[in-house]
């Protein structure tokens, strides 16, 4: 059997009386692509935030390639990280920095590269997303469309092995996502990574999925493919896609 | 009961160490990653330039108008006692060993550090130090380092500014205006003021740049962990006025203990 990529073993995260999970088991694999659904405020954002290390978890357990999370050498959990990327829901571009230094940031921060090298890799990410000319703008000047494609140009500028996108399409008119989740793939199978992707674009997100999970009630209550969620043999997911409430709520009783 | 009333005196006291203790370790990783190769010269240069530069204005005036009320207040205190020919000596000292660090350090806490508070605390709300983390970038070095060198650099600068120009306040109130002569003023100043004053005021300015620069620096990164539980801009907000009433309140503790170490 093939050991998963991460693994989350019955994770419980409280924020104060807030019991956000409750108990959540998932597993991605290595070169895969997981879409997260839920609804707004389920805890999906928490559920990334864990494999980053942004959010610990009060039980349960966060494995990598097998090891805990929390019990990685400073070196290895180094290494995890910077091979992974996160997109952010509201983007998280520096206002004081410029398009081009915000996707530039992480290179000049920790890498090594010339000036030159770090040019030549951010235009092409910018190229490629349609991004070019606005080198010399500020997060303020841009469109949430472009600021949008900057978060994403920067999440993809260092080609890392895990990208967690949250959100990566809110905002964006019809066209605009659909370039998205074009270039998400296009990417993906270009460099193999790992995507971990929340987002409520349904069912146009499905078409990148290998696997999708839905998050209801502190629990991944269905784990399946585009066919198995779209068959709706599954009464909450289905009633979920379908996006009707009564059904959805009258499914889990 | 009892209890009860244990946990409700040692919740806040309980708090306020472990406060004290992040706000110590926020403090030292700063100052540790200065010297952290390579060093960010051009983010420390920015924040001369925001810290220093952008002051200066608001400390000339200060400045001027500080030594204009002391010329002309000491000018009638010495008068009646025949000594007015001491006004240099009184307002250079005055100036140079207390008001000038004092009120340089309080004029930029307003100007200057409570901006940083908010411009820190909006990119907490916003995730941008929750990014930096996921980039691997160290966000204390990023964000704090560079802040607290050039706090280092700004203040002693701008005190000296803010003694020159308010010892020629003085000048201005006290022998332009009130007919002390020009030549025993500035006598005065040079006879009365010894090297050890400057450097006494320079001491309190490194001081009051490490207070400032860490409590404004530090109430915007944890602006997220404040007693009444708010976030976004309420919770900026909060952490602003607390970091400039703070720093106010460290400034003038710190200046009486250094006096009374340095007298």
């Amino acid at each position: 059997m093939i050991q998963p990529f991460i693994e989350f073993k019955n994770v419980y995260k409280r924020f104060g009386n807030l019991e956000v999970l409750k108990g959540v088991n998932l597993s991605i694999d290595k070169g895969t692509v997981t879409v997260v659904i839920g609804k707004s405020g389920s805890g999906k954002s928490v559920l990334l935030k864990h494999i980053v290390g942004l959010v610990q978890e009060d039980e349960g357990d966060v494995l990598i390639q097998g090891k805990s999370l929390n019990r990685l050498s400073s070196k290895q959990a180094r290494q995890f990280k910077k091979n992974m990327s996160y997109m952010f829901q509201d983007n998280a571009l520096f206002d004081f920095l410029t398009a081009f230094e915000n996707i530039a940031l992480p290179l000049t921060e920790t890498t090594r590269m010339t000036v030159a090298q770090i040019r030549k890799k951010v235009h092409d990410r910018m190229a490629r997303l349609s991004i070019q000319g606005i080198d010399h703008k500020y997060p303020s000047e841009l469109s949430g469309g472009m600021r949008k494609r900057v978060a994403l140009a920067r999440a993809l500028v260092t080609d890392p092995e895990l990208i967690l996108f949250d959100e990566p399409t809110t905002g964006l008119d019809p066209i605009r996502k659909n370039d998205v989740h074009h270039l998400i793939r296009e990417f993906q199978k270009q460099f193999g990574f790992t995507a971990v992707i929340v987002s409520h674009d349904i069912p146009d997100i499905f078409d990148l999925a290998q696997q999708i999970a839905l998050l209801d009630e502190g629990k991944i209550v269905f784990k399946g493919t585009r066919q198995e969620i779209m068959a709706c043999e599954h009464d909450t997911a289905c009633a979920f896609i379908r996006g009707r409430e009564m059904l959805y709520d009258r499914s889990k009783t | 009961m009892i209890t009860r009333l244990i946990e409700t005196i040692g919740s806040p006291f309980s708090s306020y160490i472990e406060s004290t203790g992040r706000l110590t370790r926020f403090f030292l990783a700063g100052i540790r990653q200065i010297a952290v190769l390579p060093f960010q010269w051009n983010k420390t240069l920015d924040q001369i330039g925001f810290i220093g530069a952008k002051s200066l204005f608001v400390i000339l005036l200060t400045g001027l108008f500080t030594g204009m009320v002391l010329g002309l207040q000491g000018y009638y205190s010495l008068v009646d006692f025949g000594s007015e020919a001491a006004l240099g000596a009184a307002v250079a000292l005055s100036l140079i060993r207390e008001l000038g660090p004092v009120l340089t350090a309080i004029m930029i806490t307003a100007r200057a550090g409570s901006a940083m508070t908010a411009e820190i605390g909006v990119m907490r709300m916003s995730e941008q130090i929750d990014a930096l983390v996921t980039m691997q970038i160290n966000p204390v070095r990023f964000i704090f380092s560079p802040r607290i060198l050039a706090a280092l650099i700004s203040f002693p600068l701008l005190t000296a500014f803010f003694d020159v120009v308010g010892i020629f306040g003085g000048f201005l109130s006290g022998s332009l205006l009130m007919g002390i002569n020009e030549t025993v003023y500035m006598d005065k100043v040079i006879q009365s003021v010894k090297l050890m004053d400057i450097w006494g005021g320079f001491i309190k300015s490194f001081v009051f740049a490490l207070v400032v620069a860490t409590i404004c620096c530090y109430r915007g990164f944890f602006a997220h962990m404040n007693n009444q539980g708010q976030t976004g801009a309420k919770g900026v907000s909060l952490a602003t006025t607390s970091a400039v009433v703070q720093s106010c309140i460290w400034i003038l503790i710190f200046d009486y203990a250094i006096t009374y170490f340095l007298v």
